[in-house]
């Protein structure tokens, strides 16, 4: 569904994706792991079209979408939980989910997914007037979810959608993302949490420096001894 | 004073008041995205007097049709500005565009005096709002009423268009924070343009009653009182839409009641509105309404 070839990506002077190959399957849920400045998020805000590639290609569906605007790709059907989840502070929850909509005009399907997000968070149904910025962190990240819902994508892409949460909250979230998946969007996820994301996806990818280091169906990469020695801390 | 001159002083400070608002709303909208002091917001004014002034006496238009065109006119340079101005700077430091916001205002005027000549040409009011209206022995001129009517009605209209359309939710999350809101589909170049077209409709219509309300204009006609606007952006909270409305209007209000009723410092009207400013900056530099705003992530 989406493959990213030799993809280059850089800050000014600074190379932060240097070559990054990968492929996300329809339905499949990929996960996206590596240290602190791996150029992770790098590479989803360039599939998402808030940074330009230097060089490589992005396809969707067979599409070359590489260096489309933002908007484009989010019509297209990519949709993206930004990292720090950026909800609109002083906007209210239920605008911030219609916001999600943006460039849907059927109306009758947004109300329809509106309430899929409240059946899936109760907790935002509740608080629809709130202001965003006055929710929890946990509600704020529920909402950043429900907003990338919203789009009604084919493809969900979540850049650690479990920072900062509390350790039950966190497993919330991974069942979550794998309900999600089974009502048949495809995820490709970001986690520092690498134990709990290589349990979660079909496929894994190491990323260290901007280039793929390793990559494999995530229950073989939790056996492999230089990831239980890096990324999983283990002995 | 007497109540009738109270009265009429206080339709004349209302109208006033409501003319800063219009005004006052423009720079607060485009400082809420951009985090951009327009100072040629202050010169659309002018822009907009002088297309009224030319559709009616040069190309004798009916004078309704000329103030649509007028305000259409000023809606695209105020868009135009941002396109050429603003835009290409966007990504630079603020002092730089806000050196260009400038290098605008004095092309608008300096193109303005070289245009028109700085002789005030007299505009031309059309009978019925000229006439005066008695109310209970006080004679108020018609075009107070309409001031205050018209920015009623363009008020409620922004404030709808702002708080329950799609749009409207786009620009108040651009005034947060551009990348999610374009990560949400929202197109961030036409939403500016939208903003300026609409703050610069408003400048418009407040040029267009002003130079209803005082007759005489000349190409710096917009420079105080664009100042004034300014500085009821920043008493209202600057980047709040409600701020600068209340704001505009409690300084026209002010100016003129403190004129009323002490003549005695009439001469330092003008100044009124900078000891408000000064004022503002010392005890609540977030403005009335205003909260921090910080830095845009
Ligand atoms: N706006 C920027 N300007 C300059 N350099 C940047 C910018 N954003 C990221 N970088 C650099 O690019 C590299 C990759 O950053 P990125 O945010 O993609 O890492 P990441 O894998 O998401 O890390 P983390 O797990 O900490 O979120 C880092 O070295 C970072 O310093
Ligand atoms: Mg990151």
């Amino acid at each position: 569904m989406l493959e990213l070839q030799d993809l280059r990506v850089s800050y000014g002077a600074i190379e932060a994706v240097k070559g990054l190959s990968l492929s996300v399957p329809k339905g499949k849920i990929v996960a996206l792991v590596g240290a602190n400045g791996a150029g992770k998020s790098t590479t989803l805000r360039a599939i998402s079209g808030l940074i330009k590639a230097k060089s490589g290609k992005i396809l969707f569906e067979g599409k070359d979408i590489t260096n489309w605007p933002a908007q484009k790709v989010v019509k297209l059907g990519i949709s993206m939980v930004p990292e720090g989840r950026r909800v609109f502070p002083d906007l209210t929850v239920y605008e911030n989910l219609l916001l999600g909509a943006f460039t849907r005009t059927d109306k009758a399907a947004i109300a329809r997914d509106l309430e899929a997000v409240y059946r899936l968070f109760p907790r935002l149904e509740e608080r629809r007037g709130q202001l965003a910025g006055t929710l929890s962190g946990g509600e704020q990240q529920m909402l950043a979810v429900g907003r990338a819902l919203m789009s009604d994508p084919d493809l969900l892409m979540m850049d650690e959608p479990s920072l900062g949460l509390a350790p039950v909250l966190v497993q919330e979230i991974f069942a979550l993302i794998k309900r999600i998946n089974e009502s048949g969007k495809t995820i490709l996820l970001i986690e520092q949490n690498a134990r709990a994301a290589l349990e979660l996806c079909d496929y894994a990818y190491v990323l260290e420096t901007g280039v793929v280091a390793l990559e494999g169906p995530g229950k073989e990469l939790l056996r492999d001894d230089r990831v239980r020695k890096v990324y999983l801390g283990e002995q | 004073m007497t109540w009738s001159l109270f009265w009429s002083n206080l339709a004349n400070a209302v109208s006033l008041g409501s003319l800063y608002s219009l005004v006052a709303i423009g720079y607060t909208m485009v400082y809420g995205i951009l985090r951009l002091v327009n100072f040629a917001h202050a010169d659309l004014l002018m822009v907009a007097a002088y297309a009224a002034f030319y559709g009616v006496l040069v190309f004798r238009l009916p004078f309704a049709i000329s103030v649509l065109l007028a305000i259409v006119l000023t809606a695209g340079v105020g868009v135009l500005i941002e396109r050429r101005a603003y835009r290409p700077l966007r990504d630079s430091p603020r002092i730089t565009a806000m050196i260009s916001a400038i290098g605008v205002s004095f092309l608008l005027e300096n193109l303005g005096l070289v245009l028109f000549t700085g002789r005030p040409k007299s505009f031309p009011v059309p009978g019925f709002l000229g006439a005066s209206t008695d109310i209970a022995g006080i004679r108020v001129t018609n075009i107070t009423f309409v001031i205050v009517f018209v920015t009623a009605i363009l008020l409620l209209l922004l404030l709808y268009v702002i708080h329950k359309t799609k749009t409207g939710i786009a620009m108040r999350a651009l005034a947060r924070d551009f990348d999610t809101a374009r990560l949400m589909g929202v197109d961030v170049d036409s939403v500016i343009s939208l903003t300026f077209a609409i703050g610069s409709a408003l400048a418009a219509v407040g040029g267009i009653m002003w130079a209803l309300k005082f007759p005489q204009i000349n190409p710096l006609m917009g420079m105080m009182p664009g100042l004034k606007c300014f500085i009821a952006a920043v008493f209202g909270g600057i980047g709040n839409v409600v701020g600068a409305v209340i704001g505009g209007f409690l300084l026209g209000v002010a100016e003129i009641m403190l004129v009323a009723f002490l003549p005695s410092v009439s001469g330092y009207r003008d100044a009124f509105a900078f000891i408000i400013l000064i004022a503002t900056l010392l005890f609540r530099p977030t403005g009335l309404l205003g909260e921090k705003i910080g830095e845009k992530v």
